[in-house]
Parts: structure tokens; C-alpha cells; sequence
């Protein structure tokens, strides 16, 4: 368990802000292809360069989510992941790294089931760091959030291109940790980027929080992190890195070694 | 005032019916969501649109529906008359009619080209295909690969009438597959797409908008039921997949205490195998899908259970936020019907009235046949009969070992 001092993702951010780099943040799905794989595949990002990793939490009705995480979520539950073996997961990744900050990201149902109680308790206890809760706006936030707060976990909300100035203002005071803003209109996996756009919508979120700007959505190679980088505190990968786990699910080794790959390439452009 | 008065004034402003509605959904949604409420709230009062509405169910639909007395059934069941609510002769054949014309109205208000559903029995997709046509409007409709399979005239039918009709191979491939498609696609093009939502379920203001557009099912039966038989009914029944059409029967009566209302659930094989959609007679834990909070069939992961049905429009496995309240106020009570007696059912009324019911309504009929015995000639019965059952010849002819 963490001590009674600071967060990891503030103390992740506070560092990286003291050199001047920018937060790289990957998206895997717990238990995706199997569960014995995902403890090896965070080390690996964080290997590779992570500052945070994300760890997805399979549902059957991933809203949200484009056909790459769809299908994530798809080989997870065909071993039956639950939240609590996803828990046992990011406390096995603790053994070996107590300093990279896990955020847990899915939807409420699973949660519910488990009871939210117990959720925030186990979650807390195996080393969580924040929660993104997709299907969860602030406003229906009032059970889950003062849970979250009493077990030190960050609550971590969405921001959209087509999010108004008054549900803004809201948001940036409820969120923790950082806010993850969607770079576009649609889903997870979906394809071009507007560099110009975001950092406009960056620019006006600044005016409301001073927590972090992620930008998730849309980044998926070296040249994207990059110019994303250039205008926001931290960038979030999923769908890219999903795929190399979709292509090599019967080769976990190859798996990793391009989930790093990619990592580096991303890291370093991230760095020059 | 009726101890259920307050029923009447919900939902509060954030959506919800008690614990249950709201608007639990990924922020990319709450932009769109918020554009509707308030383009609804600001015509839901308005003269001009609710005459426009009503102009369009009275020449385009066909309303009023007749409230029809069954009288040769009632008396073979030998107990209480039985009269039907015939939102079968619809235009389109079912009572989804009545909410695609009104949300047709408010997308031609947002000046949107173009319009998405989700569909299940494809009743709801059939229904959105035409008034599509009938605006001009763009159609693409989201349905799960069985439930293509399984109502294939209906696919057929809409393809007829200009729509694209988009097979969902996610999950389970049944109607809530379907929804979680039209909802990525309406995140991604939601500048101009207006997505029509088929049911009184979903996030908010949906299941709020849904139901006053079907309000006029019970509105009418109210009337006719005081005009024809002299008095209210003792008892409605209604068929609930999402409970659109059971909440428009029953909402302009929810203060008439006197007036018992069942809703009737898809039993499937029966309650006691699992393999079933009911989740309120079955007493399915709550949880959140689809962007609101409800009774929800899920596993002890809380992931959404597969559900089973022999009707595609009743085989989902939660429910509209308000039947969920409803229920635990105890204001309806909610039954199951198993396929078999379904069937029976609908070939039931099929020879006795020469009126033949969907699979959907032929749940709310079985439950018709097992209480009207227990009751007194002098009591009454409206049954909700939702649609037609053209659409569901070939499911029937296939248990029947036919092939065409
Ligand atoms: C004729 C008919 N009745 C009922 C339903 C179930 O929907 P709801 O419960 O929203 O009325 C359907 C759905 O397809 C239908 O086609």
C-alpha cells in the first residue's frame, strides 16, 4: 500500500513537469489475450517508457469503445475476467513497481455488481491509483465519488470536443489526477487528428483546472504523439497497442516486444 | 389525488424515476443528449407540435386505433370480457409508429438529414424506415445478425422502403448489440444524425419522450373504455420488451387506483432455467446499461446476461427505468409468459377472432388467458395489442416444420 503522502499520478506529474516531458499513457485490457499475460505486458510498457499505465476493465457492452477494444473486451471475458482477478493483477504488478501510477478504466456495471464499497476498498488496497468510470458523468457521480476520495483514488473524467463551457466547469471540479480529453467525435480506435482544434479546447480547459490535460483518442504512432505532444501534458494510447495484442494473441512474446516497440517509437518522439 | 399522484411528475429534471433513469453516459454523448432535452422541453408544450403530431397520427397512422371487444374469445375463456387495444392496424402494423412520428418531428425541427435506430423484431426499424421516407431523411438502422435471421421479411421490408439496415455481429447479436451500435454511431456523426430510440429506455430525456409519444395509446383507451363500456377498465395488460408499449397504455391510467395493470415479460424456456428476458418478474439486480439505471439481467461479474425469447422485440435483458419504479412502488405487477404459452396463445386468437397478434402481444394474451377465467363476466380486461403478427409467420411456420 502507498503511504499516506501524495498520489502517485500527482507525484508522476509533478516529476514529469520538472523535466519538462511529456506523460506517455498507455490503454491495455486486462486479461487480453489471457490473464497471465496482462502483469507482463504492463511491465513491458513501463519498460518501454510509460508514465501511467491504464489498465481496461472488460465489459460485455463496451459502449464506448471502437471494434479494436470491443474486441479486447471479447478474448478478456472468454476467461471470465472479473474485477477481482483484475485486481489481483495490478497487485502482482506492485511487487516489482511500486512508482508507476495504475488507473483503472471501464464502465459502472461491473463495478455495481461488486459493490462499490468493496470495490474502492480492494481497488485502493492492490495499489490503484484512479479510476476513469466511462458511462459515469459527474452529476451522476454522488455515491462513487466521496468512496473514491475516502480510499485515495483519483477520479478521472472525459472532456469532449463537444463537451459546453458550463458541463466543463463541472467536470474540472470534480476531476483529479488528470482529465482525459477525446480528441474527436466517436469512438476509441477512430482515425484523424486536429492538432489546431485540440490545443484551442486545451487552451480554455487550462482557464478552469490546473490538474493535468490528457489527450487520448486518435494517437497512434510516433508523428501523432508528437503533435499532440507539443500541445498537451500527456498522451493516451489504447487502440494502437490493442492490435499488436490482436495480431499476436497466440505469440504473447511477440506481443510484447511490439507493444514495447511502439512504446519507444512513441517515447522518443515524445522526447526530442 | 391518487396516492399514485406522484408517479405523474416524474421524471425529476435529471432523468430519474427514484433510484432508477438518469443519464449514466460516456461524455462524448452528453452534448447530443443535452441538444435533444432541450429541443424536447421546448416542444413538448408547444401547440403547433402537438397538433403536427396529432395531424400526423390521425392521417398518417390511422388513429384513433379501435378498442375492440373480443367478445367470442372472452366467452370461450368463460370469465371476464376481453377487449383489445388494435395498435395492430397501425400504419406499419405496431404501436412504434406513434414514437417514430414524433421523433421524425423533432429531427425535421433539428434539421438533421439523417436518421439512425436500433431494432429488434424490426418493428421499431420498420416504423423509422418509413417515416424516414416519408421526410426525405437519410435511414440507417442497427440490428443484431439473429434477429436478422429471425425477422427476415421485416429486413426486406425496410430495404423496400430506402433504409440501410446494418448487421450488428457484436456480443450477442440481439437488440442490445444493436443499441450499443447506433449509439457509437451517433457519438461519431452526431452533427447530423438524429438517433431515434425505440423504446422507453436508454438515457435521458429518452424514456421521458418515448412514453409521451405513446401516451396516446392509453389516452384513447381511457376515452373509449368510459364511451364503451361505461366505466374503467379493471385490469390492463401489456407486453413489456422495453415497456414502451405497456407505458403508453398505462400512463393515463396510473392514477385510477382502481385500475389493476400487469406487465408481462418474456419468460423464454421459463423463469426457473435462466434462459429467459424478465428482468423485473424475475427480480434481476439493478445496474447500469444503455445509459440509464434499471433492472438488469447480469452475471455475478456484472457483465449483461444473454437473454432467450421467442419474440426478437421482447429479448433484451433490462428494462425502461420507469416500469423499474413502477414495480417497487407496486402501482403494476410484472408476470412473465413462457414461449409455449405464447404460441398457444397467439394461434389462440388467431382462430377464434381471426385476428392475428405478434409474438410480442401474444405474451400479454397468454396472461389474458389465464386470469380472465378467474374473474367475473362483469369485470374487464384491455390488452395492449402492440402489432401485428405478419412479421412473425415464418417463426411460426418453422416450429411448424414449413419451409418457404
Ligand atoms: C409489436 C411489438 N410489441 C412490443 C414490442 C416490445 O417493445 P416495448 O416493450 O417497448 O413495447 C415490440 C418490439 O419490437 C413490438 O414489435
Amino acid at each position: 500500500m502507498k503511504g499516506a503522502g501524495m498520489n502517485r499520478i500527482d507525484q508522476r506529474f509533478a516529476t514529469l513537469k520538472d523535466q519538462r516531458r511529456t506523460a506517455l499513457i498507455p490503454y491495455i485490457t486486462a486479461g487480453d489475450p489471457g490473464p497471465a499475460h496482462t502483469v507482463g505486458f504492463m511491465h513491458a510498457l513501463v519498460e518501454a517508457g510509460a508514465d501511467v499505465v491504464e489498465l481496461g476493465m472488460p465489459f460485455s457492452d463496451p459502449m464506448a469503445d471502437g471494434p479494436v477494444i470491443q474486441k479486447a473486451c471479447e478474448r478478456a471475458l472468454k476467461h471470465d475476467v472479473r474485477l477481482t482477478h483484475i485486481l489481483a493483477m495490478v497487485e502482482e504488478f506492485r511487487r516489482n513497481d511500486d512508482e508507476t501510477p495504475v488507473v483503472l478504466m471501464g464502465y459502472l456495471n461491473p463495478m455495481e455488481r461488486m459493490g462499490l464499497q468493496a470495490f474502492a476498498e480492494q481497488a485502493a488496497a492492490s495499489g490503484v491509483d484512479g479510476v476513469l468510470v466511462v458511462d459515469m458523468p459527474p452529476e451522476e457521480a454522488d455515491e462513487i465519488a466521496p468512496l473514491f476520495k475516502e480510499h485515495h483514488l483519483h477520479s478521472i473524467f472525459l472532456v469532449a470536443p463537444t463537451t459546453s463551457k458550463e458541463r466543463a466547469a463541472i467536470i474540472c471540479a470534480h476531476g483529479e489526477g488528470y482529465l482525459y480529453y477525446v480528441s474527436l467525435k466517436g469512438v476509441t480506435g477512430a482515425a484523424n487528428l486536429d492538432v489546431a482544434s485540440i490545443e484551442h479546447q486545451l487552451d480554455s480547459l487550462r482557464q478552469l483546472t490546473s490538474i493535468p490535460l490528457c489527450v487520448g483518442f486518435g494517437i497512434r504512432d510516433g508523428d501523432t504523439a508528437a503533435a499532440v505532444g507539443q500541445v498537451a501534458d500527456g498522451v493516451i494510447v489504447g487502440s494502437a497497442l490493442v492490435s499488436r495484442i490482436a495480431e499476436n494473441c497466440d505469440r504473447p512474446e511477440r506481443a510484447s516486444d511490439e507493444l514495447k516497440a511502439l512504446m519507444s517509437e512513441m517515447r522518443q518522439a515524445l522526447d526530442a | 389525488m391518487s396516492k399514485f399522484s406522484d408517479l405523474t411528475r416524474l421524471p425529476d429534471a435529471r432523468g430519474h424515476f427514484g433510484p432508477y433513469g438518469g443519464r449514466f453516459v460516456s461524455e462524448t454523448l452528453s452534448f447530443a443528449l443535452e441538444d435533444l432535452e432541450k429541443t424536447y422541453m421546448s416542444l413538448r408544450n408547444d401547440p403547433d407540435f402537438q397538433a403536427e403530431f396529432d395531424r400526423d397520427l390521425a392521417h398518417y397512422v390511422g388513429r384513433p386505433s379501435p378498442l375492440y371487444h373480443a367478445e367470442r374469445w372472452s366467452r370461450q375463456l368463460g370469465g371476464a370480457q376481453i377487449w383489445l387495444k388494435r395498435e395492430d392496424l397501425n400504419h406499419t402494423g405496431a404501436h412504434k409508429v406513434n414514437n417514430t412520428i414524433g421523433q421524425a418531428l423533432l429531427a425535421k425541427r433539428s434539421g438533421k438529414p439523417r436518421v439512425i435506430a436500433e431494432t429488434g423484431a424490426g418493428q421499431h426499424g420498420v416504423a423509422t424506415a418509413t417515416v424516414a421516407a416519408r421526410l426525405g431523411l437519410n435511414c440507417e438502422v442497427y440490428m443484431g445478425a439473429e434477429d436478422i435471421q429471425r425477422q427476415k421479411l421485416n429486413v426486406y421490408r425496410m430495404r423496400l422502403l430506402g433504409a440501410n439496415v446494418i448487421s450488428v455481429e457484436s456480443g450477442t447479436r440481439t437488440l442490445k448489440d444493436a443499441m450499443n451500435e447506433a449509439l457509437r454511431d451517433w457519438v461519431t456523426n452526431v452533427d447530423d444524425t438524429f438517433y431515434i430510440i425505440g423504446t422507453v429506455a436508454g438515457p435521458h430525456p429518452y424514456p421521458l419522450l418515448v412514453r409521451d409519444f405513446n401516451a396516446v395509446v392509453g389516452r384513447e383507451a381511457r376515452e373509449q373504455s368510459l364511451a364503451q363500456i361505461g366505466r374503467l377498465p379493471d385490469t390492463l395488460i401489456a407486453c413489456v420488451g422495453g415497456g414502451s408499449n405497456a407505458l403508453g397504455l398505462f400512463y393515463p391510467f396510473v392514477e385510477d387506483e382502481g385500475v389493476h395493470m400487469i406487465g408481462v415479460e418474456a419468460g423464454g424456456d421459463g423463469i426457473e432455467t435462466g434462459r429467459h428476458a424478465a428482468p423485473l418478474s424475475a427480480n434481476a439486480p439493478q445496474g447500469v446499461l444503455h445509459g440509464n439505471r434499471t433492472y438488469l439481467m447480469s452475471d455475478e461479474g456484472g457483465q449483461v446476461s444473454s437473454t432467450h425469447s421467442i419474440s426478437a422485440g421482447l429479448d433484451y435483458p433490462g428494462v425502461g427505468p420507469e416500469h423499474a419504479l413502477w414495480k417497487d412502488v407496486g402501482r403494476v405487477e410484472y408476470v412473465a409468459a413462457n414461449d409455449k404459452e405464447v404460441l398457444e396463445a397467439f394461434r389462440e386468437l388467431t382462430h377464434v377472432e381471426g385476428i392475428m397478434p405478434a409474438l410480442e402481444p401474444a405474451h400479454a394474451l397468454a396472461h389474458a388467458k389465464v386470469i380472465a377465467p378467474t374473474m367475473r363476466p362483469d369485470q374487464h380486461i384491455i390488452v395492449n395489442l402492440s402489432g401485428r403478427g405478419d412479421k412473425d409467420i415464418l417463426t411460426v411456420a418453422k416450429i411448424d416444420g414449413m419451409d418457404f
